[in-house]
C-alpha cells in the first residue's frame, strides 16, 4: 500500500507563493484562510544570513496526533495513500485536532468543521500531482509514495541533506525539506 | 474544446453557485465558485495567453458549468513550460475583481476627483472623437500622445499613427529596461530585448546586480534560474538587500547603493590583469580593448573597496569565478535599471564585462532570439508626421531609441517643441509609473483631453475626462504574439469567458474609435477573426489550429554561435565596442566612469524599491486572490537601525521625503536582510484611488516619494533611486 508524502528543495524555491494561490483556485479554501503557506527562516546578522524558504502544509503523519485526539472519527487515515483527511459531515468543529497539530496545519472552515490539506486526493486519483506540485514555477516539490524505494521522493531523500519539521514532536512528519 | 469530468475524493460542501454574468456585480463568493469539481459539473477548457504581467505566457484556462475556475501553464509554450507564476494563477481573480470598471464614464467634475456619470459606448467614443478632431484642427495631429503597455496596445497604435501622431511612448522604455538597451547596443549592437535573451538555464555561473529573480517573476527567468541552481551553478549577487536571490548565491555582495559602476570596473580590471578574459573571442570580435584596457586601469578592487565597501579579496574572488565558468558565466543585465540617471553607461559596463567573458552568443551566455514569419495585416500607409516627435527635441538626447513618456509630459508642460493637448492611456498607470507625480498632474492639468482605458479605476483614471473599461485578457482577443524568442512560437489571446458588464475588448474600441475618426480604412476587416485568420493564412499557418492549441511553435534554428549561427554586430565598427567612438564624438565618456552617489541627508536613508512575485505594477493589488497572498508593502528597514531609532517590526510610520513629500501610513519589517543606509518597498501599493476598494490607502507609494529623478545624458531614463526618506511613527 501505498504511503504518499511529499520532499520539497528549498534551494530552489523562491517564496512565490504559486503554490498557495493555486491550492486556493484548485480547492475551496474561503478566503483569509490557507491550506499551504511560506516561511522564510533567516540566520545571522547581515551580511552573514542564511535563509530557508519552505512551502509549509499538513505533513499527513504516521503518528498524527489529530487523528488520535478526534472525539468522532471525522479526523482519519485514508487506506489511499494513508493520507490525513477530515469527514466534514463527521467533524463537529471541537478543534481538538487544530491545538494538537504542531504544525498550525488545520482551520476552522467558515461551514464549522475543520479543514486542512487534502494532498489534492481528488486530483491524485486522476493520476495528477497535487496542485501546488503540478504549478510550481521552480519545480521543487516532489509528490509520491515514500515506501516505494524507487520513487522519486524516495530516492531524493536518500541522495540529498535534509530535514523534517518538529521531528522531536514525536508525530513522523511525511513532508521532506531539501537543503 | 476537450470536455473533462471529474470527481471530488472528499465532498464536503456544495458546488459552484452561479453569478449573474451582468449587472449588479457585488464580490462573488470565490471559494465557492473555484470549488472542486462534483461529478456532472461540466469542464471546458480553452488555450490563450496570460496578460497580468507583459510576460504573455501561454495558458490553459478551464471553466466549470461556464463559470472561470481556474488558469493552468500550457504544456506546449516555450515561456510558461506548463506552470504560470502566482500571478498567472491568480488571473481568475481579474475576472472576478469586484473593483472593475463595469461602462463606460464621463467626468461630471474637476479633473482627479473621480466623479463621473455612465455613458454609452456611442456617447464615450463619439466624445472623444470629437474632441480629437479639434485638436488636430488647431494643433495639428502631433498634439494627441499615446501611453501604452502590452501587446493590449497594438491595435491603439495603429489608431494614432493613421490620425497622424508620432507621440506614442510606454514607461516600460524611459523608466524601466531603456538604459539597459541602449547600452547594450552600444557595445554589442543589439539590445537585450524581451524576453531576455539569458541563457539562464545553461549559465554555470550567473552573476545578479540588483537583479531580484524570484521576487521579480519573470516566468521563464524565474524557472530557468531554478534550473541553474538544481544543476549546481554558481551564483553572484550583488544587492543592497538579502534578496530572495542572495539566499540562493554562493558569494553574497552587500553593495553600497549606487556603486556598482565602481564594482563593475573593478572586475573588468582584474579580468584584464589577470589575463582571465576570453582572448580569442576579445581578438576575433572586438574593438578598441588597448584604450579600453589603458581606461580600465586605475582600478583596481583597492580603488573600488571604499567606494562600495566590497572587499578587495571579494571583488578578486568573484571575478576569478565568473572567469572559471566563462563562456558559460552570465552577467545578468537586469530589467528594471533605471536608478541613478547614468544607467545607460552602467548597462554598458554590465555588456563590457560580458564580452570579456565571451557570453554574448554562447550558450550560458546570451541566445540570439529568432522568430516566424507573419506578415502584417495590409493597411493604408500612414500620413507622414511633418514635426516628428515631441519628446526629444534637437535629439538632446542623442542615444534615444526609443519614445521618452517624461518628454511627452515635458512638451506638454511647456508647449516646446510643440503644444501636447491630449492624452489617450491605455492600462499603464502613470501615476506609479512616472515620476514626480506633481508634475504629471500639471501636464494633464493642461491638456484639452484626457482618455483612459483600464480594467480598475486606477490612479490615472481618476484623471481622465473618458475612462473606457475594457475586457480583461480572459475575455477578448488581441493581436497574435509572434515572439522573439530562442525556440520561434506564435500565441493566440482568445476569450475563456464572456466580461462580467459593459466592458469591450481595446480592438473593438481601436476600431470603432477609427471610424468615428473617418479612418475606418485602416480597420479594414469586419471582426477580429477574419484580422487574425488573414494574418495567420498569409503566413501559411491555421486559426482553427491556434484556437485549439493555444500555440504554433516553428522550427529550431541557430541561436548561438558554435551552432552556425554567424557573429554579426551591428555597431558602428562592426564589432564588440570595448571604446565606443560613437560616445566619443558625442562628447559621453567611451568607456563608462564611476561617478559617486549623493550621500543620504543625516537621519535618512535611500529609498529602494522592487518587486513582489504575486503583483504586477499597481495593477493587481485589487485581485482578490492575489490581494490575499500580499495585501500592504512594508518599508524594510535594518534591525539594527531599527532597534537604534525606536521602531519595531508591525508598527506603521510614515515615510517623508527630502521635499518633504509624506506617504501613506506602511508597516516596518525590521530586518538583517538590509543594510544600514537604505530602506526598500515592494512597487505598486499606496493607491490613492477611491475606487479601488480594499487596496485603497493600503501601504505606501513609492512613486509618490519619488518627486526627484536623474534623467540620463545618452537617452533621457529616468533614474529612481535618488530620493532620500526618513521615518515617522504613524500616531
Amino acid at each position: 500500500m501505498a504511503r504518499f508524502g511529499m520532499v520539497i528543495d528549498t534551494t530552489k524555491c523562491v517564496a512565490c507563493m504559486d503554490c498557495v494561490v493555486a491550492c486556493k483556485t484548485e480547492n475551496e479554501v474561503p478566503e483569509g484562510l490557507c491550506r499551504d503557506w511560506i516561511v522564510q527562516e533567516v540566520k545571522g546578522a547581515f551580511p552573514e544570513l542564511q535563509m530557508e524558504i519552505r512551502s509549509e502544509r499538513c505533513n499527513h503523519c504516521d503518528n498524527p496526533p489529530c487523528v488520535d485526539c478526534c472525539p468522532t472519527g471525522a479526523s482519519h487515515v485514508e487506506p489511499l495513500g494513508l493520507t490525513v483527511q477530515v469527514t466534514g459531515d463527521v467533524c463537529i468543529g471541537c478543534k481538538a485536532c487544530l491545538a494538537s497539530c504542531p504544525y498550525d496545519a488545520r482551520y476552522i472552515h467558515p461551514e464549522g468543521y475543520a479543514d486542512k490539506c487534502t494532498f489534492c486526493m481528488h486530483r491524485v486519483v486522476e493520476g495528477l500531482e497535487p496542485a501546488c506540485v503540478a504549478v510550481c514555477p521552480t519545480r521543487c516539490m516532489y509528490f509520491g509514495d515514500l515506501d516505494d524505494p524507487n520513487s522519486q521522493v524516495s530516492r531524493l531523500i536518500r541522495s540529498r541533506k535534509g530535514h523534517t519539521l518538529l521531528p522531536e514532536a514525536g508525530t513522523k512528519p511525511r513532508i521532506h525539506f531539501l537543503t | 474544446m476537450p470536455v473533462l469530468s471529474r470527481r471530488r475524493f472528499l465532498k464536503i460542501s456544495s458546488g459552484a453557485v452561479g453569478l449573474t454574468a451582468a449587472g449588479g456585480f457585488a464580490g462573488p463568493n470565490l471559494s465557492e465558485l473555484m470549488a472542486a469539481p462534483v461529478p456532472g459539473d461540466e469542464i471546458r477548457t480553452v488555450p490563450t495567453f496570460c496578460d497580468i504581467c507583459f510576460w504573455k505566457c501561454g495558458a490553459i484556462a478551464y471553466t466549470k458549468n461556464g463559470q472561470l475556475w481556474k488558469v493552468e501553464g500550457n504544456p506546449e509554450d516555450p515561456l510558461s513550460r506548463g506552470r504560470l507564476c502566482p500571478r498567472g494563477t491568480g488571473g481568475v481573480g481579474a475576472h472576478y475583481d469586484p473593483q472593475r470598471l463595469t461602462a463606460p464614464l464621463l467626468r461630471r467634475e474637476k479633473r482627479g476627483q473621480e466623479e463621473w456619470v455612465e455613458v454609452t459606448w456611442d456617447e464615450a467614443l463619439g466624445f472623444i472623437a470629437e474632441k480629437m478632431q479639434v485638436i488636430k484642427k488647431t494643433h495639428g495631429p502631433e498634439a494627441m500622445a499615446l501611453f501604452s503597455h502590452g501587446i493590449g496596445g497594438t491595435f491603439f497604435k495603429q489608431a494614432f499613427k493613421a490620425y497622424g501622431t508620432p507621440n506614442i511612448a510606454a514607461p516600460s522604455y524611459a523608466q524601466c529596461r531603456g538604459p539597459r538597451d541602449v547600452g547594450f547596443n552600444l557595445t554589442f549592437g543589439e539590445g537585450v530585448s524581451t524576453p531576455e535573451r539569458t541563457d539562464i538555464r545553461n549559465a554555470q555561473c550567473l552573476t545578479l546586480i540588483g537583479s531580484h529573480l524570484g521576487e521579480n517573476m519573470h516566468n521563464t527567468q524565474v524557472q530557468e534560474f531554478a534550473e541553474a541552481i538544481e544543476k549546481g551553478a554558481s551564483i553572484i549577487v550583488v544587492d543592497p538587500r538579502f534578496s530572495i536571490a542572495a539566499s540562493k548565491a554562493k558569494y553574497y555582495l552587500p553593495i553600497k547603493p549606487g556603486t556598482d559602476m565602481a564594482l563593475l570596473l573593478a572586475w573588468m580590471n582584474v579580468l584584464v590583469n589577470e589575463e582571465l578574459y576570453d582572448k580569442p573571442y576579445v581578438e576575433e570580435y572586438g574593438f578598441g580593448f588597448e584604450a579600453f584596457q589603458a581606461e580600465i586601469a586605475p582600478y583596481t578592487p583597492e580603488w573600488a573597496y571604499p567606494k562600495t565597501g566590497i572587499t578587495p579579496r571579494m571583488i578578486r574572488d568573484t571575478a576569478r569565478e565568473m572567469a572559471r565558468y566563462k563562456p558559460a558565466s552570465l552577467v545578468h543585465p537586469g530589467r528594471h535599471v533605471t536608478w541613478y540617471g547614468d544607467d545607460a553607461q552602467r548597462s554598458r559596463a554590465i555588456a563590457l564585462l560580458n564580452a570579456l567573458l565571451g557570453s554574448w552568443g554562447r550558450k550560458g551566455g546570451f541566445w540570439s532570439p529568432v522568430s516566424m514569419d507573419v506578415p502584417g495585416y495590409p493597411h493604408p500607409p500612414y500620413p507622414d508626421s511633418e514635426r516628428g516627435k515631441a519628446d526629444n527635441p534637437g535629439h538632446k538626447y542623442p542615444f534615444a531609441d526609443g519614445a521618452l513618456t517624461t518628454g511627452i509630459r515635458e512638451a506638454t508642460l511647456t508647449g516646446e517643441p510643440y503644444p501636447i493637448k491630449g492624452w489617450f492611456v491605455y492600462a499603464t498607470n502613470l501615476m506609479q509609473a512616472l515620476p514626480n507625480r506633481e508634475e504629471t498632474i500639471r501636464a494633464i492639468q493642461g491638456l484639452d483631453l484626457m482618455v483612459v482605458v483600464d480594467v480598475i479605476p486606477s490612479e490615472i483614471a481618476g484623471w481622465a475626462d473618458v475612462v473606457l473599461p475594457e475586457s480583461i485578457y480572459l475575455e477578448r482577443h488581441d493581436d497574435l504574439n509572434v515572439e522573439w524568442f530562442r525556440d520561434p512560437f506564435i500565441a493566440l489571446r482568445q476569450p475563456v469567458v464572456e466580461s462580467p458588464a459593459d466592458q469591450k475588448p481595446n480592438w473593438w474600441m481601436a476600431r470603432e474609435l477609427a471610424k468615428k475618426l473617418g479612418l475606418g480604412a485602416y480597420f479594414p476587416w469586419n471582426d477580429i477573426h477574419e484580422y487574425l485568420d488573414q494574418r495567420l493564412q498569409a503566413g501559411g499557418y491555421s486559426l482553427a489550429d491556434l484556437e485549439q492549441h493555444g500555440i504554433i511553435r516553428g522550427d529550431k534554428q541557430p541561436v548561438f554561435f558554435d551552432e552556425g549561427l554567424v557573429p554579426e554586430f551591428y555597431t558602428p565598427s562592426g564589432k564588440i565596442e570595448f571604446f565606443s567612438l560613437q560616445l566619443q564624438e558625442a562628447g559621453f565618456d567611451p568607456v563608462p566612469k564611476f561617478n559617486p552617489p549623493a550621500e543620504p541627508p543625516p537621519g535618512h536613508f535611500r529609498l529602494l524599491y522592487g518587486r513582489a512575485p504575486m503583483h504586477s505594477f499597481s495593477r493587481t493589488q485589487t485581485n482578490p486572490l492575489l490581494a490575499e497572498m500580499m495585501e500592504e508593502n512594508e518599508v524594510w528597514l535594518n534591525a539594527d537601525i531599527a532597534r537604534r531609532l525606536g521602531f519595531e517590526s508591525g508598527q506603521y510610520v510614515r515615510l517623508k521625503n527630502q521635499d518633504g513629500v509624506v506617504s501613506n501610513p506602511i508597516r516596518v519589517k525590521a530586518t538583517q536582510r538590509i543594510r544600514g543606509d537604505c530602506v526598500y518597498m515592494v512597487h505598486g501599493f499606496g493607491h490613492t484611488a477611491r475606487g479601488l476598494g480594499k487596496a485603497y490607502l493600503k501601504g505606501a507609494s513609492d512613486a509618490q516619494l519619488i518627486t526627484r529623478y536623474e534623467t540620463d545624458p545618452l537617452m533621457g531614463g529616468s533614474g529612481m533611486n535618488v530620493n532620500f526618506v526618513s521615518l515617522e511613527l504613524e500616531a
